[in-house]
């Protein structure tokens, strides 16, 4: 997030765009409806009548996966009424003529046709946007899973930026992540083309810097390979070697059959885990490891905080640090290295390899913690980023973006959308909360969320077990119908194996960042 | 011309206080708009609540925090009076300590407060007033059997006992007006009054959505955590600050361990980012570490499923296993995916272990997702 929790509270309007917050993270969603009861004005643009509904002045339900639609419809009249920013987006951004143009082939009539929203309805979005300054952007995984992802986020981008609104207190675009720790694993370099502080492994001179502090004479220069594509290359035999750490890939990627066919196909495959999984089913080795509450650590939030974790009680049985076993396997290959615990780990080499994160060390982490950047030790960190309209890398970058269809829309033979995500009570696949006491007597079992509309059309009851269907699976689950799914979408989670929504979704990824379409595929339901 | 000496700078608020008020016969300085509850702090003085709530309407319901101030009629509550320049406040008066003590006997009777059968035990603000108030005897006659509503326990997660419950209404205010799930309202009047769901259903059949907000804030133990009963007192439990294993949001939690054991889970006051909140899963779902499934020793696969295996076997066939594809198909084709969930530390090391021992870029996680 550009900006932090602490300004949901105070922010004078909002905008949720593909966020179930009060489920997915409800503590912070406490606080937008905090800002709501104190005058706030809440806008949100989702498929689904969310709970939050009930706190928002505007629904706008749009048809999944016309976000870059509605948005340049939205853009369109904000150009057209004069109502963006002119001075913050001359001064602060480039590529506004580019924008424009493209806006201007979006007048609210055409984006209305491909998002569903009525013309007026996106009008008076965009005025109403325009009325409150500053407005604060926050989404989820509405809008990053989808072959669009990157479109989608830069298209949220756009429109904060027309608006003047990044770089301020309760402004700003603002993803919240999803796991406790998305941020800190992008932040610590498990991606395949950066090291630790997003420094690029095509960098020469990162290159040269990491090698010298690992004490190795060369480091690969090559983007490596995002995690769809190292799964596709199992079968074709190009990897011959997957190391799983904590992924349940067996039940979270789209696709569950192929996904199963691909980690077959290892020809030698490590788990390092907590439990058991439907994915350490295919590993040679498996690794028990400690959990969250049996480790010195930390994690690194949403709105960039590196917090501290602790040790509560010691892990079962040999069950061993994460870091350990790593470090066990690297001198098992011929390298010693030196630190010996998370803090020495983080104090020694993260806070001295990343620059932003220079000025974070253990015994400054007492309390609340520090929002990196955090470059001195002196420094208090950073609860707004680009601050004032000024861009770490310069200008912000207005770009030009066509809408897109989802890879696979309705025919007739799968005439409804499946879109997927996350409920209250349970965590992903239930490895965790599946295991503590009354979490199930909460939520037993998965269901498939239907409109009453679609429910009467095919004569299905609530309750009652019906089949889904698409070109990959199909699943036995039951049918709850409710008014939060407008008619011709079907909406699952991914909490159960049985009924599990990757039997169904589609392995369509976006071109840049390989993020799954886990909101959009067809599918058909039917009586069984 | 204000006197300096008092101005005093506020970090909370940013402001300067150059209003003066008397507090206890000092004159002390405080923040316009504050109330006597809150101005009283910036002279050092608590003066006791139990219905009062930080960031919600104050109710008024306890009486409690009642002090006398010159020129009123009748005693006043701290927590819902305002400060005005040169009030003359007192708290620690005779009377202002009878009218205490007589709200804590009336609470007293107003249903079974008998600590020693009672989970908060030790950490009850009713059982601090009347210990601090020398309290042995009850003074007025006790609610009759009858007039107490039964305890619900048949919710999963958490106990309302309402022979305990003072009809604080601060559960209220925190459902309503700090987390706005808008589960809970007083409901009915007089003897019946009692703290009811829509239609006055249990928990798990209303609206209730289990973040527990209502227990953080009972000041008595009339709403507990059931899974944590019997497991440890207030007194025996020690308090270790993490961070929730579960969303991004990164709430600061309070681990109540004993014996190595998490007993409870509890917010962090006054913490960013969660100022004091949780969600279901971040107060309830954390035994999962004790599950008898747990992984506690590594496997090695066989012919017909898995065999237990040391540390250094299994250690050592990975990194054998790993030098022979390094040497026969390039360090290329090995690939790794690290744990969003698990710390900073283990994904360092991971990326490290590849990049630096292996010679691959080939790690990941599941950010995609
Ligand atoms: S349940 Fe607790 S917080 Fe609620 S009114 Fe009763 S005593 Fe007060
Ligand atoms: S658990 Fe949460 S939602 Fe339920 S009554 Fe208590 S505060 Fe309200
Ligand atoms: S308590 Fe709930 S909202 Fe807070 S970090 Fe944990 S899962 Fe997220
Ligand atoms: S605390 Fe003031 S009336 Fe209860």
């Amino acid at each position: 997030m550009t900006n932090s929790f602490a300004d949901f509270m105070k922010a004078k309007m909002i905008m949720m765009v593909g966020t179930n917050m009060s489920e997915a993270h409800p503590v912070a969603a406490t606080f937008v409806k905090d800002a709501v009861l104190a005058g706030a004005k809440l806008i949100i643009v989702d498929p689904r009548r969310t709970e939050m509904v009930d706190f928002a002045e505007l629904h706008v339900q749009l048809k999944v996966g016309s976000d870059v639609a509605l948005i340049n419809g939205i853009m369109n009249v904000l150009i057209n009424e004069n109502l963006y920013d002119k001075e913050y987006v001359d001064t602060c951004t480039v590529g506004f003529e580019e924008l424009k143009a493209k806006a201007m082939e979006y007048p609210p009539e055409r984006a209305a046709e491909i998002s569903g929203v009525p013309a007026d309805m996106i009008r008076d979005l965009a005025r109403r946007l325009a009325s409150t300054k500053p407005a604060m952007l926050m989404y989820t995984l509405g809008i990053t899973e989808h072959i669009c992802a990157v479109n989608n986020v830069m298209s949220c981008a756009n429109l904060q930026m027309l608006l003047g609104n990044v770089g301020f207190e309760c402004g700003g675009v603002n993803p919240l992540r999803g796991q406790n720790n998305v941020q800190g694993a992008c932040d610590m370099g498990a991606l395949p083309n950066v090291f630790p502080g997003y420094q690029r492994v095509d960098n020469a001179d990162a290159r040269a810097k990491f090698a010298k502090a690992w004490n190795v004479e060369s480091l690969p220069d090559k983007p490596g390979m995002m995690m769809p594509t190292m799964l596709e290359n199992l079968p074709t035999g190009k990897v011959k070697a997957l190391y799983v750490f904590g992924e349940n890939l067996a039940n979270t990627e789209p696709d569950i059959r192929h996904v199963e066919h691909c980690l077959e196909s290892a020809e030698f495959m490590v788990c390092q885990d907590i439990f058991p999984t439907e994915t350490t089913r295919f590993a040679d080795v498996i690794l028990p490891a400690a959990a969250w509450s049996e480790n010195d650590g930390t994690f690194s939030s949403s709105e960039r905080r590196v917090n501290r974790v602790r040790t509560a009680s010691l892990a079962p049985g040999q069950a061993k640090p994460n870091w350990w076993i790593f470090k066990e396997i690297a001198k098992r290959m011929g390298h010693d290295w030196a630190s010996n615990s998370a803090q020495e780990i983080w104090d020694n080499e993260v806070s001295v390899l990343a620059p932003s994160m220079a000025g974070i060390k253990y015994r400054r982490l007492e309390n609340d913690g520090i929002q990196w950047p955090a470059p001195t030790e002196d420094h208090d960190g950073t609860p707004t980023l680009h601050k004032d309209g000024k861009f770490t890398c310069g200008l912000g970058v207005l770009k030009a973006i066509d809408w897109i269809p989802p890879a696979e829309v309705p025919d007739q033979e799968y005439p409804m959308v499946l879109s997927t995500g996350r409920r209250l009570y349970h965590y992903h696949t239930r490895t965790q909360t599946g295991r503590c006491e009354g979490i199930n007597v909460l939520l037993s079992e998965e269901t498939a969320d239907i409109s009453a509309a679609d429910a009467r059309k095919k004569g299905i009851a609530d309750g009652e077990m019906i089949k889904v269907k698409s070109r990959r699976g199909e699943v036995k689950v039951r049918a709850r119908v409710t008014r939060e799914v407008p008619e011709g979408l079907v909406w699952m989670a991914f909490h159960f194996r049985e009924g599990n929504a990757n039997w169904l979704t589609n392995p369509a990824y976006d071109p840049i960042t390989q993020t799954a379409e886990y909101k959009a595929c067809a599918v058909r339901i039917d009586k069984i | 011309m204000a006197d300096l000496s008092y101005v005093i700078y506020d970090f909370q608020g940013g402001e300067i206080m150059n209003e003066t008020f008397v507090l206890d016969g000092k004159e002390t300085p405080f923040r316009p708009g504050q109330t006597i509850l809150e101005a009283a702090k910036n002279g050092g003085v608590v003066i006791p609540s139990l219905c009062y709530l930080k960031g919600s309407t104050p109710t008024g319901a306890c009486r409690i925090c009642c002090v006398e101030v010159k020129g009123a009629r009748s005693l006043m509550a701290a927590c819902s009076t305002p400060v005005t320049p040169g009030m003359e406040v007192m708290t620690d008066s005779e009377l202002v300590h009878k009218a205490r003590k007589m709200n804590v006997e009336f609470l007293l009777a107003s249903g079974r407060h008998n600590c020693l059968t009672c989970e908060a035990n030790g950490n009850c603000r009713l059982q601090d007033l009347a210990y601090f108030y020398k309290i042995t005897e009850l003074k007025f006659p006790e609610k009759p059997d009858e007039d107490i509503y039964p305890t619900e326990d048949i919710n999963p997660l958490i106990v309302r006992d309402f022979s305990r419950c003072i009809l604080c209404g601060r559960c209220v205010q925190a459902c309503n007006e700090v987390v706005v799930n808008r589960a809970i309202s007083q409901g009915y009047r007089g003897v019946t009054s009692k703290i009811v769901t829509g239609g006055d259903l249990p928990y798990h059949e209303s609206e209730c959505v289990f973040c527990g907000q209502c227990v953080e804030v009972c000041p008595t133990g009339a709403l507990t955590e059931k899974k944590a009963q019997g497991l440890g007192r207030h007194w025996e439990t020690e308090k270790i600050r993490t961070t929730c294993p579960y969303c991004g949001v990164g709430c600061q939690q309070w681990l109540h361990v004993k014996d190595g054991k998490i007993v409870k889970v509890t917010a962090v006051e006054d913490a960013q980012p969660n100022q004091g909140r949780l969600c279901v899963k971040g107060r309830f779902a954390y035994e999962f570490i004790y599950s008898e499934d747990r992984l506690k020793t590594p496997l090695i696969r066989e012919k017909n499923g898995f065999r237990e295996a040391s540390w250094d076997e299994a250690l050592d066939l990975v990194a054998s296993k790993f030098k022979e594809i390094i040497q026969k198909d390039g360090p290329d084709a090995i690939a790794g995916v690290s744990c969003a969930r698990s710390i900073n530390e283990d994904s360092y090391q991971m990326q490290k272990l590849f990049r630096a021992v292996i010679g691959t870029n080939n790690i990941d996680h599941c950010a995609r997702t």
